[in-house]
């Protein structure tokens, strides 16, 4: 379903992906490890369409279309999710109120009537429960004063409010402690069916004890170097990054 | 980045949609300002003696008045020779009922998505409708009257509750006030004017919609809401005018007097036509609007959402002399490609015990300036008063201007005044959050802005947020994509 040849992207004139392939199977979990500064956060900003960096060459050929020349909204609708790092507040407008409007937007670009109130409701409560939130959340403002466990489980809800069929999890687990994270990747593997595939950008091994990958790709001056399967992620927690750095020097 | 930008000056760069010029028939005035044209004006409305001679009094002090230069605003010296200050539209015979009004009268109101009709029916507000200077219908009066509430034009008030208007008029905003108020007073044409007796808590809100229709008229109407004791009442106030290459005056005087233990909210959509996208044309709004809390416990609350006018120049004031009175302030106010807005409240605190709330909400695009001006002043036997002042300003871009002039006087030592401000940008990364949740820059940007809106909104009646929320997006509306 995402098929991710020979990208190359820079921001402000320095390369930061150069080269990267990467396949993706319906219901497959990928996880994206590697050091600092490796290009992990860049793969996920290119692939939402951030505006900032510049795709030099490559294709990213997301259900048969290649979707670099399309503006991010219509990735998003289109089934691309990105759950952010960083999640951003809009002070003001209610978790509801957002969700309504992107859900409607995304129906909209598929042909589908717009959820009624009460439809949405009835959508809301069933994927509150999905992901476990409680309804407080969906009042109150878009990340607006939530906590970094907050910001994070409001990401997994958006998600599974918005079913898209390749969610891009970037640092997730960055900032949480061990019950929180535990909440939140419990959210994630509700959302796995079979069909729908992730891909999990994490710099520890921690993670995917509770998301378990298919497949671990080790990310390295913009370039997938090494692949495997979850054992890699254990090998990598054992033993560092170094290894890995000196089989490429070579 | 210059991407971004582009895309928000094509967000906020819109056309104005209510600039149609009906063709209704008008009783006009020549051009020009002299005693003539105000015994001309006094005397189109069969006037008392009482009335002219107060118009007369607040032209020959008008006259010796100068015209302010202190706001944050720019614009060419007006030439009040230029402007006429009567036109009307010209009535066929009395009006029996609705259906008996101009049809161009009707398809402009219908055309402002106002159907007098439909608004009686439906959703129980009580309309007075003002095109240019004369209020032309005015709904629900008899059911109205069945309470004691008096709700008419306000030349229907000078010839039927002379009392009333002479006791209260000029009582709040007297004539020697401003420059403006000054002349209001000598040549305000219309307006309306609404008594809730004692005890009566009005069932429906009130609204008045005011319409500048003719070229080279300037509007001048006046607005006297009085409640007397326990009373309450809502009243809307709404405002369009047609698209002109040349600047419209809109000079209106509003007085709001509360006795003992009334209340009365005042919410205004002010959506006069702005001007093009190089500043041509557009109203220069002036406006005077003052309410009294004359007794104990008494409560006015100003709430307004201003997207319109060229230029915009108001203060909202709320004068706190009944103890344990209460004054609010809400506010949004939109300015866009070349408008000016200096806008803001007085709170004059009085009483012991008084106070208020002021949240004002200010969103610039375009090249546009947008000023908050307020002041809070305590008296020295106001003991105990307390203020809360919130003042926000957003920027979508990065050529308007946003500014906050907070005047605080304070004579005695109990009072407590709180004042926080803040400046924001709409955020690229909050539009990419939109965007990647499948949401268009377009309708990103008409979220965040409610969103940054919402207290204020929640202040104005159920349908009356609706339509300001609909106002916002269609005022940020563009052509993206």
């Amino acid at each position: 379903m995402l098929s991710i040849k020979n990208l190359k992207a820079n921001i402000e004139d320095k390369e930061i992906l150069k080269g990267l392939n990467l396949e993706i199977n319906p219901g497959e979990v990928h996880a994206i490890m590697g050091p600092n500064g490796s290009g992990k956060s860049t793969l996920a900003s290119v692939l939402a369409g951030r505006e900032e960096y510049n795709v030099t060459e490559g294709e990213v050929i997301f259900k048969g279309e290649n979707i670099l020349e399309m503006a991010p909204e219509d990735r998003a609708r289109k089934g691309i999710f990105l759950a952010f790092q960083y999640p951003i507040e809009i002070p003001g407008v209610s978790n509801a109120n957002f969700m309504k409007t992107a859900v409607n937007e995304v129906r909209k670009s598929k042909g589908l009537a717009p959820l009624d109130s009460k439809e949405f409701l009835k959508l809301m409560r069933e994927k509150m429960q999905l992901v476990q939130v409680d309804k407080t959340m969906t009042q109150r403002s878009v990340n607006e004063g939530f906590s970094g466990g907050e910001k994070k489980r409001n990401e997994i809800f958006q998600m599974a409010m918005l079913e898209p069929e390749l969610g891009v999890l970037d640092e997730t687990d960055s900032g949480l402690d061990i019950d929180a994270l535990r909440i939140v990747a419990d959210g994630v593997n509700a959302l796995r069916d079979g069909k729908r595939s992730f891909i999990v950008i994490t710099h520890y091994q921690r993670l995917l004890d509770y998301i378990v990958p298919d497949f671990v790709h080790v990310l390295y001056k913009g370039r997938i170097v090494k692949s495997g399967t979850k054992e890699l992620a254990l090998e990598l927690e054992e033993k560092g990054y170094d290894w890995i750095k000196e089989e490429v020097e070579i | 980045m210059s991407e971004d930008l582009k895309i928000i000056d094509e967000v906020t760069g819109s056309d104005y949609k209510w600039g149609f010029v009906s063709n209704i028939e008008a009783d006009t005035a020549p051009k020009g300002l002299n005693e003539d044209i105000i015994r001309f004006i006094s005397a189109k409305k069969n006037e008392p003696q009482w009335m002219l001679d107060f118009r007369l009094k607040a032209f020959s002090q008008w006259k010796k008045m100068e015209e302010p230069s202190w706001a944050h605003v720019s614009y060419p010296e007006i030439d009040f020779q230029d402007i006429i200050y009567y036109s009307a539209p010209k009535p066929k015979k009395t009006l029996n009922s609705l259906d008996e009004l101009d049809p161009e009268v009707k398809a402009t109101f219908d055309k402002l998505g106002i159907s007098l009709e439909e608004q009686k029916r439906l959703s129980g507000v009580a309309v007075d409708a003002v095109i240019d200077s004369v209020s032309v219908k005015t709904t629900f009066r008899d059911e109205l009257a069945k309470l004691g509430i008096i709700f008419c034009s306000f030349s229907e008030a000078v010839r039927e509750h002379p009392d009333l208007v002479k006791k209260y008029m000029g009582s709040v905003v007297p004539y020697t006030d401003n420059y403006y108020a000054a002349l209001n007073s000598a040549v305000f044409s219309d307006g309306s004017f609404c008594y809730i007796p004692k005890g009566v808590r009005c069932p429906m809100e009130l609204s008045t919609y005011f319409r500048i229709n003719s070229a080279g008229t300037g509007q001048f109407e006046r607005t006297l809401i009085i409640a007397d004791e326990g009373a309450y009442a809502s009243y809307l106030e709404g405002c369009t005018a047609p698209q002109r290459d040349e600047n419209q005056l809109h000079a209106a005087v509003v007085e709001i007097y509360a006795h003992k233990d009334a209340q009365v909210k005042y919410s205004t959509v002010q959506n006069w036509y702005p001007g093009d996208k190089n500043g041509k044309g557009g109203v220069y709004n002036f406006v005077t609007k003052r309410g009294l809390c004359a007794g104990e416990r008494a409560k006015i609350s100003w709430t307004q959402v201003e997207t319109g006018s060229a230029i915009t120049w108001k203060y909202p004031s709320v004068i706190l002399k009944g103890d344990h009175s209460v004054g609010e302030f809400y506010s949004v106010a939109v300015t866009n490609n070349m408008q000016q807005a200096d806008t803001g409240t007085k709170m004059i605190h009085i009483g012991k015990n008084t106070s208020s709330t002021i949240v004002s909400k200010g969103i610039s695009g375009g090249k546009s300036n947008n000023s908050y001006r307020g002041l809070v002043r305590i008296g020295k036997n106001a003991l105990n008063a307390r203020n809360f002042s919130q003042c926000d300003s957003l920027l979508l871009g990065d050529k308007c201007g946003a500014h906050t002039f907070p005047y605080i006087e304070c004579s005695n030592p109990t009072a407590k005044v709180e004042h926080e401000a803040t400046t924001s940008k709409v955020g690229e990364d909050q539009i990419f959050y939109c965007n990647q949740r499948g949401i268009s820059t377009e309708d990103a940007v008409g979220l965040i802005v409610n969103g940054y809106c919402r207290e204020v909104f929640n202040q104005l009646p159920m349908e009356f947020a609706v339509e300001a929320q609909k106002l916002l997006a269609v005022s940020l509306e563009g052509s993206v994509g």
